[in-house]
């Protein structure tokens, strides 16, 4: 038993970074799954490099893993970790300008040589030269200490036994936040399930790293951080690419459909390909295609059939998909498309985050071509924006963009779980009879006769006798769906689309404003992946006392009904985004108002300090203002 | 006649070793029932150009479907771009006009989301073999239950007369003034190099020969290749002109019947298909060949060997042309095998409860008292 002090911490930020072949990432969501499982609010933010093993010991190698955990609410993955675990040189040099002073750094020091130094161009020993005398620095042998505590382990070489120091690392950081191992015991049973010395060795090393935090004197105190309150409730912790996964299941579920997913592995949208090929078990069907345009290809065509067809990709996917999406535009067909964004353009940046592929899912298609387009505000969001997906695509007979991104996808979060019978019952009405009669009387079936409240035509699907009938690209005439090259007809069937896209605003909740003062003159927008950095923005400004009102879209297309009279109920609108102002574009367009844009395309989320800052900035009327003021 | 009067199996699963038709899940007409060509012809007004191969290829399908004993309403046509992709408007059954090239991706789709649907691809040389490549040929590899019919013309068509993929070298087009560079594709050879397990080859003109192999493709379990040589008057007409003689036909079409010699033209004329130790296939007059190398034609051969060797003895003059089924062999289809898959891990109807436990995944907690 330790007799060490134990100290009590309302939020801790960890950042987990090494090498990519390091493991950091594992060692990450096991931390993650051990603190979700003591009941603490968490927020998660992997980030790795593109290449799978990218040169060892360089900073374009460093892979890390944040996670945020404490007694209250949390929003964001946090701004600056309280903790630096950093397995070699490149991961301290990569990280160390993120950390506040003061910060505790745990470093690897069986790393810290002279050739991995000079691989990353420290000229010193950073541990000995006194650069890191602001911060709290426990130097570990990491290496040399795992290899030494699995000095029993006669039959596994120094290698394999040098692997399992993110397990030792694991231990020690169990120790310092009080969490326990079992779960990650019975993790590691089941991964090394066929090699049993493996398993042992790395059960071994993670007890050995908890006792050496134990033992050692190099650590005093060790912390706890209690439970968040929260709603009673189920829990599980999750990604965004898997709670999306799920959700398009479940909803596939509701609406008493087949699900069917087209798809090409693309980072960083492969995650939701995976978890969905792993549950024929719920009469999933997966189709892994040839390409991103076979993808869309076979899940339109799986709608043709009466399926729920989803395809899911990101930006340069999407791009592909194109013309496949306007055809199930013309078409009129449910189809859902998944795009995890990341950075652009082209290939652009594959494992970051981004959210420059808003004017792409609205525009990036010829002609009039309008599709309703959603965007999950949090990883655990990114079930009910499914489930709200496919309800627009089953209900209007329409494409679907949803927009998640890349953090989002990896981030995850506590999620409360639903109760499957109480999710909205997405039952489809397929057409199984004649619907009008010719001129002469008698009963015909027209396909693109509409439903008169949502614009939607009938899904008559093969194998329905009597209402057989042909779709295509090509123009249809208004009601009978057969092909139409008249002028008036097309400019029609334009408007048609258009207003039944438009029209699903009804169906939709309005944009509701947080602004517990009521006093705010300044209005914060965010919409996607914005959410949790903008919230705390707010937060934090508030708690320095600036009023401020806080709005968050998940409808992009469209916009709830009053999103422009919310607009201009406001002095001031800050829109931030992480791509160079296309939100703001768009309301500017549609509602004209003025827009404050607030972008940046870093590849990482908002820090909530930065958005405070915006905020604060935007609240203190301007000297003009002030002078206006005081003339009155 | 239809399949089942064929003696053909309707069920059973080539995976689980029981032969299945290319229909086999697909329901039959009622007893008694009987459609006819006029149940296939739908109410709209046909229009590609007065003397298109298109008309011939269309009345033989419409005559060929009722023979299927299917219902009309499981079977499925799926189109691209071009003008053979407007065959699908032209028939009373469930189809779509989709978008250049990706037919086969769309009915892919829909071949494996549905088990009960009979699924056609209507395509063309530029829809199929340079814009749709890709998806052709990875529906081929997959032997997904789809029956292809590619109209090869050898010319862009509905754009107005540019060269294709399988247009001749030096053709002299709109967009190859002085004659086209490009190495034609051949179809046959092409499929043959994507793993298809049935890969034909027929004339727009021959309604005979072209409804046989359109009934051996619908029979066929898996993807079934089928080029169709279509005379395009308006801007490459008469590319096909020498095989519509009868006497120039005769000389120059060897006819692929299985278990025969593969021969050509008549009595003294008459030309055979010989092969040589490495295979490579020539033609010779009868009274010159070594009667142990005359090639008899065997579509189930496991190498597609012999088949490509055939498929090389095309040229651009038509002076040697295979017609018939190159290689129909069995495989088992891709979206029998999904479905098995999901069958396989399906353990019932899904409740709630099962959806209920697939959220709540393995690691959860609970939090009982709210704050
Ligand atoms: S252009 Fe040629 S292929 Fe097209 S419809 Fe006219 S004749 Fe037929």
């Amino acid at each position: 038993m330790s007799t060490k002090l134990v100290q009590k911490l309302d939020r801790v930020v960890i950042r987990f970074a090494g090498d990519s072949g390091d493991g950091m990432q594992l060692t990450g969501d096991r931390f993650t799954s051990q603190t979700a499982l003591l009941g603490n609010d968490l927020s998660t933010l992997p980030n790795f490099p593109a290449e799978i093993r990218a040169p060892q010991g360089t900073l374009p190698g460093v892979s890390s893993f944040q996670l945020h955990f404490a007694d209250h609410h949390v929003l964001t993955p946090g701004d600056r970790p309280d903790v630096l675990v950093a397995m070699n040189p490149a991961a301290l040099k990569a990280n160390l300008r993120d950390l506040p002073r003061g910060a505790t750094i745990i470093v690897n020091t069986d790393e810290f040589n002279k050739r991995n130094l000079a691989k990353v161009g420290y000229a010193a020993n950073p541990i000995e030269d006194g650069s890191l005398e602001s911060y709290h620095v426990h130097p570990v042998a990491l290496t040399s200490i795992t290899v030494d505590a699995l000095a029993e382990f006669t039959d596994l070489t120094r290698k394999e036994k040098e692997r399992a120091k993110n397990m030792f690392a694991l231990g020690l950081l169990s120790w310092l936040y009080t969490r326990p191992l079992e779960g990650t015991e019975s993790f590691l049973k089941a991964k090394f399930a066929g090699r049993p010395g493996i398993l042992d060795a790395n059960v071994a090393a993670l007890h050995a790293g908890f006792h050496y935090g134990e033992t050692t004197e190099d650590f005093s105190v060790s912390y706890e951080v209690a439970p968040a309150p929260m709603e009673m409730g189920n829990y599980r912790n999750i990604t965004g690419n898997v709670s999306l996964s799920l959700g398009l299941v479940a909803a596939a579920h509701r609406a008493k459909l087949p699900l069917f997913l087209g798809s090409y592995p693309i980072t960083p949208a492969s995650d939701i390909l995976h978890t969905l090929a792993g549950l024929k078990r719920y009469g999933v069907v997966t189709v892994q295609a040839e390409d991103e345009i076979a993808g869309v290809g076979a899940a339109l065509g799986a709608s043709f059939a009466g399926a729920l067809g989803v395809t899911s990709t990101s930006g340069p996917g999407l791009a592909l998909k194109a013309e496949t999406i306007g055809l199930a535009v013309s078409l009129e067909l449910p189809l859902v498309v998944i795009d995890i964004q990341r950075g652009g353009p082209s290939t652009g940046l594959p494992t970051k985050t981004e959210q420059a592929d808003l004017l792409q899912a609205l525009f990036g298609r010829n002609g009039e071509s309008p599709v309703a387009v959603l965007a999950p505000a949090t990883p655990a969001d990114c079930f009910d924006i499914a489930i709200e997906a496919v309800r627009i695509a089953t209900v209007y007979r329409t494409p679907v963009i949803v927009l998640s991104d890349g953090y989002l996808a990896n981030g995850s979060e506590p999620w409360r779980l639903p109760k499957t019978s109480e999710l909205p019952d997405l039952t489809v009405e397929f057409a199984t009879e004649p619907n009008d009669v010719t001129a002469d009387g008698e009963p015909v079936f027209h396909p693109f006769k509409r439903d008169p409240q949502t614009l939607a035509r009938p899904w008559a699907i093969p194998g329905t006798p009597g209402l057989e009938h042909r779709v295509g690209g090509i123009e249809k005439a208004d009601v009978t769906g057969n092909i139409s090259y008249d002028p008036d007809n097309h400019d029609k069937m334009t408007r048609l689309r258009q207003a039944k896209i438009d029209g699903i605003a009804d169906s939709i909740p309005l944009l509701e404003v947080d602004d517990p003062s009521g006093e705010a003159e300044v209005l914060v927008l965010g919409w996607g992946s914005t959410y949790g950095p903008t919230a705390a923005g707010v937060r934090l400004a508030r708690a320095i006392g600036t009023p401020v009102a806080h709005a968050h879209l998940r409808h992009l297309n469209p916009f709830p009904a009053n999103t422009g009279e919310v607009l201009r109920r406001y002095r001031r609108v800050i829109v931030p985004e992480m791509n160079l102002g296309q939100l703001a574009m768009l309301l500017r367009a549609q509602y004209l108002v003025d827009i404050q844009s607030h972008t940046a395309v870093r590849g990482l989320p908002f820090q909530a300090s930065e958005i405070a800052d915006v905020i604060a900035k935007a609240a203190r009327p301007s000297v003009a203002e002030s002078m206006k003021e005081m003339a009155k | 006649m239809s399949i089942t009067d064929l003696g053909l199996p309707t069920n059973g699963s080539p995976v689980t070793g029981q032969p299945l038709s290319g229909v086999g899940h697909v329901p039959p007409l009622g007893e008694g029932e009987k459609l006819s060509k006029k149940d296939f012809t739908s109410d709209q007004e046909v229009r590609w150009c007065p003397g298109c191969g298109d008309y011939a290829i269309l009345a033989a399908v419409q005559g060929f479907l009722p023979e299927l004993g299917i219902k009309r309403e499981n079977m499925v046509f799926v189109s691209g771009i071009g003008c053979s992709s407007r065959f699908p408007y032209y028939l009373d059954t469930y189809g779509m006009h989709s978008i250049h090239g990706r037919a086969p991706a769309i009915a892919t789709g829909i071949a494996s989301a549905r088990d009960d649907l009979s699924v056609w691809v209507v395509t063309g040389d530029g829809d199929a073999l340079s814009i749709g490549g890709n998806h052709l040929i990875h529906a081929l590899r997959r032997n997904i239950n789809l029956k292809i019919l590619l109209f090869n013309n050898e010319i862009y068509g509905l754009t107005k007369g540019q060269y294709s993929p399988t247009s001749r070298t030096g053709q002299v087009t709109k967009s190859s003034p002085l004659g086209s560079l490009d190495t034609p594709f051949n179809p046959v050879s092409l499929a043959l190099g994507a793993e298809a397990t049935f890969v034909a080859r027929t004339l727009d003109s021959d309604r005979q020969h072209l409804s046989s192999v359109l009934r051996a493709a619908a029979e066929h379990r898996g993807s079934a290749f089928v080029e169709i040589y279509q005379n395009c008057p308006i801007f490459n007409d008469g590319a096909f002109d020498v095989l519509k003689d009868r006497t120039e036909a005769q000389a120059r079409i060897f006819y692929l019947n299985d278990g025969q010699e593969v021969v050509a033209g008549d009595g003294e004329d008459q030309r055979v298909v010989v092969r040589d130790d490495r295979g490579v296939m020539t033609v010779v007059p009868r009274s010159e060949a070594d009667p142990a190398r005359i090639v008899i034609h065997d579509e189930a051969a496991e190498s597609p060997a012999g088949a490509f060797a055939l498929s090389r003895l095309d040229s651009p003059e038509l002076s040697t042309v295979p017609m018939g089924v190159f290689r129909n062999v069995r495989r088992p289809s891709y979206d029998d095998m999904l479905r098995d898959q999901v069958a396989a891990a399906r353990t019932g109807e899904i409740t709630d409860a099962d959806i209920d436990a697939l959220l709540a995944g393995k690691d959860t907690w609970t939090v009982s008292g709210s704050a």
